[in-house]
């Protein structure tokens, strides 16, 4: 019989496996108790695993982040929740210059076995401050892992691999893939980081795409299909590391490539993957150049139709494929 | 066993002495780092705490090696009070294979787990919530462990402060927050910094315990933190000491002493150095004659060069190591 989750259900049913199965596993974040954090991943958990293991808070985004850098090095394994991942700007020097750098700095005397969960991503009407896509400044950051499921199979998956990891793991939650349902697997189950997975199949251009541009990329492969042209959507599924391999055979294949995010295009992560494949050996092989699509070098602001306008939608996705064919 | 001077701590005459010996290499050791960088053979600055001695030897002289303490730029002496190899932080300093992060970590990143060495950290007020991240640990697992979390004066204005001791209070977490009032944040006065008198008024506001105590007195810094460790042991929470003291050199190797007046450095190096004032009690209680003493300490400092010249015939780092440990496996 299939079982269908949402992906905030799989990620509460990850945490909750994590929490049964290693002691070690804690959870630290604003409002995770009774309230459930902030969307609602953390529902139920307090009240299984008591308030020493689930540890709600004061508003210290700092503090959060630094005390799981301490406890990660003394032997716990802390899951750390910031209810929207602009508030990671707050505690910034606690992941990058103490997190990301102890295990280097201190030639390998300590791990820092921390996973920072986090909501991302605009398309609520949340506003400036409440909605950006980030990931791009974490992936630059030596010694950090940056992971953005889009799907709940992926995001119980993955999040069980970050768990499980010994580095510090920025694990980015899109809120509007939060209420997507689709068949999840009971039980504690591993997606390795670095492994990208070919989201549909096809012949005629790859689409890269991140967070939740896949589902638009999806989309727009199904209107594209009736165009006749064949879209391939791939999921890197995590920045950091890159599953370079199965991206460049997708384009080897195709010839053609679009990178879809929704960070600002400027100096984002479409960037990395663009030069990624213009500078390996497929990069002169290509149809076309390279197209990338990103959100607007704009704050994301709250009236609908603004904001819309300021995101990669599948309309958009649509008509800068079929141009890449004239 | 005599114990003539009495402390809290109980340490007899043998413990006190053997305290001095600390003092002394951990300002032989700084003389010596002087002399190298002198000489050429460090790369990089470093932050040299000689006048500061006490403050360092009578509180993590009295934590166990599996207590945690984290430290500073200014790290020098609570590494080697915590039991950190002397021969690995002159290897690591000299940028050699054989230092404490294999040359990676240089004077700022000092640690050594084995002796309870969490780090040092070039951050200022990096380390607050890392030392209350190891109390945590401690509180969790139930394991009796105390964490001592070194800062200057001028890290008390870091918001990272404020975050971290706010939630060591709400939690009782077994840990003190050891502030060395060294009087100046690099070239800003702490009274031009601050608009209170005492650091440890700040205690307060976080519903903790709070002292401020003369730092360059060697037993008052051992019966504070003796009393201080013996709080957070029974679960009453943090405790915040404040103790005062000195920097008789810059604030690292490219300050040039304009804030402060030559008078001021003068009268605390003669009149409140944290060495000679436990050695002039030493001598005038019994615990050792002068020649023992000069005796002593000449050994101690021909010791201490030893050392370094061992580490500087160290090879450097290969190639190699450049890429090792970004990743934990």
């Amino acid at each position: 019989m299939k079982r269908e989750i949402s992906y905030l259900h799989a990620i509460n049913e990850a945490l909750d496996e994590a929490l049964k199965e290693d002691p070690a596993v804690f959870l630290m974040g604003e409002d995770i108790g009774i309230y459930g954090g902030g969307f609602g991943a953390t529902r139920g958990l307090e009240r299984k695993y008591g308030r020493e293991r689930v540890r709600s808070t004061p508003i210290s985004e700092s503090a959060i982040t630094g005390v799981a850098v301490g406890a990660a090095m003394t032997g716990l394994r802390p899951v750390i929740e910031l209810q929207f991942s602009d508030f990671i700007t707050i505690a910034m020097d606690q992941l990058v210059n103490q997190a990301a750098k102890i295990h280097y700095m201190y030639d390998g005397k300590f791990s820092v076995p921390l996973v920072m969960r986090m909501a991302a991503g605009a398309g609520t009407g949340a506003a400036a401050q409440h909605s950006q896509s980030l990931e791009n400044w974490m992936a630059h950051i030596p010694g950090l892992k940056v992971v953005q499921p889009a799907t709940p199979s992926d995001a119980k998956g993955l999040l069980h691999a970050a768990i499980a990891d010994n580095n510090p793991v920025i694990f980015y939650e899109h809120k509007l893939c939060y209420s997507m349902v689709e068949e999840v697997p009971a039980g504690k189950y591993v997606i390795p980081l670095g492994k990208a997975e070919v989201k549909a199949s096809g012949t005629d251009v790859t689409v890269i795409a991140t967070g939740v541009m896949v589902h638009r990329a999806l989309a727009a492969a199904v209107q594209l299909r009736h165009q006749g042209i064949s879209v391939e959507v791939v999921d890197p599924r995590t920045l950091v590391p890159l599953d370079e391999k199965t991206i460049l055979n997708s384009v080897r294949k195709t010839k053609r490539v679009m990178i879809v995010t929704e960070a600002v295009k400027n100096s984002g992560f479409g960037a990395e993957l663009a030069a990624i494949i213009a500078e390996s050996e497929i990069g002169l092989t290509l149809l076309t150049p390279i197209k990338r699509l990103g959100g607007a070098f704009t704050p994301i602001p709250c009236a609908q139709e603004l904001e819309t306008k300021a995101i990669p939608q599948e309309g958009t996705i649509v008509t800068t494929i079929m141009e890449m064919f004239k | 066993m005599t114990q003539t001077i009495q402390n809290k701590a109980k340490l007899d005459d043998q413990a006190l002495i053997h305290l001095l010996e600390k003092m002394w290499s951990i300002r032989f050791f700084e003389e010596t780092l002087e002399r190298l960088y002198k000489e050429g053979e460090i790369y990089g600055t470093m932050h040299l705490s000689i006048g500061q001695e006490a403050t360092a030897v009578g509180s993590a002289s009295l934590l166990k090696e599996t207590d945690w303490m984290t430290s500073t730029h200014r790290n020098h002496g609570h590494s080697l009070a915590k039991g950190t190899s002397m021969y690995a932080m002159f290897a690591e300093i000299l940028g050699r294979r054989t230092g404490t992060s294999g040359g990676k970590g240089g004077s700022m990143h000092i640690a050594d787990p084995s002796v309870g060495n969490l780090g040092s950290n070039g951050i200022v007020g990096g380390g607050f919530p890392i030392a209350t991240g190891a109390a945590l640990t401690a509180k969790m697992q139930k394991t009796d462990q105390v964490v001592i979390c070194y800062s200057g004066d001028g890290a008390t204005n870091e918001g990272s402060f404020h975050e971290a001791l706010n939630l060591a209070a709400i939690w009782k977490l077994p840990i003190i927050y050891f502030i060395e009032n060294n009087q100046y944040g690099m070239s800003s006065s702490i009274h031009e910094m601050t608009a209170i008198e005492r650091l440890s008024e700040r205690s307060l506001s976080y519903g903790m315990k709070g002292i401020t105590i003369e730092g360059n007195h060697l037993l008052r810094v051992i019966d504070t933190t003796y009393d201080a460790i013996q709080h957070v042991k029974s679960g009453q929470g943090p405790v915040l000491i404040e103790a005062l003291t000195y920097r008789h050199r810059g604030h690292s190797k490219s300050d040039s002493g304009l804030y402060r007046s030559v008078e001021e450095t003068k009268a605390w190096q003669d009149k409140r150095d944290p060495i000679t004032q436990t050695e002039t009690l030493f001598l005038a209680r019994g615990l050792l004659t002068n020649d023992v003493l000069l005796e002593r300490k000449q050994a101690l400092k021909t010791q201490v060069e030893k050392v370094a010249e061992r580490a500087k015939q160290d090879p450097r780092p290969e190639t190699a190591a450049l890429f090792t440990h970004v990743y934990a496996e």
